[in-house]
């Protein structure tokens, strides 16, 4: 057995993996409320391992990102989405479609490749979180696939602003975290990206009476 | 082998074969609890398998062998894992025998005596069950593998005592490998005892039926071995899951007698818990449709495996 490790580095590790679950359970959510849940779940997860990180290793400028993080996607963007969600009165679509075991599947095989890509890194880093970059990498990966995997626009979005949520936590594993102005700038790009998605919905609904993507790879109209 | 690693051992059988039918009964009495019915005696299932030894047995006609002895190796393979699992010492002369993989063979050896002689009489419901037990047997048994295998990174073997024994004597830590594979070794266990959300262990109602469906040609002396089987699973089962997540209060190997002495009292205990927890998940979920269940177990394996992995990334 290896020495056991100090108790905030495993905490964080417990989050990271936490992190990770929620990122799976996103893949193959398929309800909508759901998924904003889960989401705003992952946020919180992710905003409490930054406030351990900043804690242990003393670093007051991560306390704002994980102020940061918490109002915003725990709080705010949960909020917009939940009020698109109803004024859109899709709460109780259904994604069908997905075939939930092959899904997983390939979402081992990303966390596979993942964790190898990101073992040589992580023995270059010198921080506490060097072992959750992998993690991190994954949960990118998983939002990627979601994106890939879903057809509606709502859970494309999701998956969008759950793949910032992963790059956020790489960078808080690999450097602790991206000087302030990156951060509040991402922040910023997320939130105006989330409106600018919004009004995008009334306006792909209005035109094709639905939210289906596949509407939007047809080039010409009565095709 | 010495006198303590003997006693232990045969102790550890005695207090399985005596306990399984009780675990059964307060597993039933919880759930009518917790469903507000009027809860059904602690000891009902002792009775069932009293009566069920006194009666005549009656076999189909045109059974094979197969048939006939299937619930002696079904309730002697339940016995031998019982014997294996270290649920009271560490120190099991017979644990030697058979370490993890070969315990999920000895899983794997009833499951398919069940299902061929549930084919054997040639009845629809048979058939029907057999089918179903072997698609949930096939998509349950990797997810418990890879459980088996994380515990087994962790202490760096596949011989359970020695698992439990590293378990149980380190520092306190918290391990996200062994959470995840707790979850999904919950999710394995409820689908191979034939529990709620997988099968609905009370029911007699034929479409949703899987371990009911091949017993039903039983009788007399055969289905109480079969019913004794069935409860010394769902015991060895908790069993796993205590030795794996929470070793603490097992006796460890080259302890004194006061150690194995307190080791039943905790084991009991434990099971009293883990038995009202197993009612309350049998509670607050519902049964659900058989082809759902790939996607359940299959969430199962994820677990099993992300936990391996996650074993491998933070390296505790």
């Amino acid at each position: 057995m290896t020495s056991v490790l100090p108790l905030n580095a495993q905490l964080i590790n417990l989050l990271a993996a936490i992190l990770l679950l929620l990122a799976f359970a996103m893949l193959t959510q398929r309800r909508v409320i759901s998924l904003v849940n889960l989401f705003a779940a992952q946020g919180l997860a992710l905003a409490i391992s930054t406030a351990i990180v900043a804690f242990g290793t003393r670093q007051p400028h991560l306390y704002a990102s994980a102020g940061l993080t918490l109002l915003l996607k725990v709080a705010l963007l949960p909020w917009l989405l939940h009020r698109l969600i109803r004024k859109l009165d899709v709460k109780w679509d259904v994604e069908g479609l997905i075939n939930v075991p092959t899904t997983m599947l390939i979402g081992i095989v990303l966390v596979v490749f993942s964790f190898n890509l990101a073992y040589p890194i992580s023995q270059l880093a010198s921080t506490v979180t060097r072992a959750t970059l992998g993690i991190a990498m994954a949960s990118v990966m998983l939002s990627f696939l979601m994106m890939i995997t879903r057809r509606k626009a709502l859970p494309q979005v999701i998956g969008f602003l759950a793949m910032e949520n992963g790059l956020f936590f790489a960078a808080t594993s690999a450097t602790y975290g991206m000087p302030m102005v990156v951060e509040l700038g991402i922040a910023l790009d997320v939130l105006v990206g989330m409106l600018i998605l919004g009004v995008f919905f009334f306006q792909i609904r209005e035109q094709f009476d639905s939210l289906d993507l596949k509407h939007l790879e047809k080039l010409k109209e009565g095709e | 082998m010495t006198l303590a690693g003997i006693t232990s051992q045969l102790l550890q059988l005695a207090i399985a074969l005596a306990l399984a039918p009780l675990l059964v009964g307060w597993v039933n009495q919880c759930r009518a609890w917790l469903q507000n019915k009027s809860a059904p005696s602690l000891l009902l299932p002792y009775r069932t398998i009293r009566k069920l030894f006194t009666k005549d047995a009656v076999v189909a006609e045109g059974a094979s062998p197969i048939f006939r002895v299937t619930p002696y190796i079904v309730f002697a393979a339940m016995c031998c894992a019982a014997a294996i699992v270290p649920s009271l010492a560490t120190d099991l002369p017979f644990a030697r025998a058979a370490d993890a993989i070969a315990l999920v063979g000895l899983f794997a050896l009833a499951r398919v005596f069940m299902a061929l002689a549930a084919m054997d009489i040639g009845t629809a419901f048979g058939s029907l069950g057999a089918r179903r037990e072997m698609f949930v047997g096939f998509l349950a048994e990797p997810a418990l593998l890879m459980v088996l295998f994380t515990a087994s990174l962790i202490s760096g073997s596949t011989s359970l005592p020695s698992i439990v024994d590293t378990l149980a004597h380190r520092e306190i830590a918290i391990y996200p490998s062994l959470a995840l594979a707790g979850v999904a070794f919950t999710m394995v266990s409820l689908a191979e005892n034939a529990r709620i959300p997988v099968d609905n262990p009370s029911t007699h109602l034929e479409l949703t039926m899987i371990h009911e469906a091949m017993v039903l040609e039983y009788s007399a002396r055969h289905l109480a071995l079969i019913e004794w089987a069935a409860a010394l699973k769902l015991l060895n089962y908790s069993c796993i899951g205590i030795a794996l997540f929470f070793p603490f209060g097992i006796a460890a190997a080259g302890g004194d007698w006061l150690e194995l002495l307190g080791a039943a009292p905790a084991l009991i205990a434990k099971l009293a818990v883990g038995g009202f927890l197993l009612a309350i998940i049998e509670t607050v979920s519902a049964k659900m449709r058989i082809f759902r269940a790939p996607e359940f177990l299959g969430t199962a394996f994820l677990l099993a495996v992300l936990a391996m992995l996650v074993n491998q990334m933070l390296g505790s």
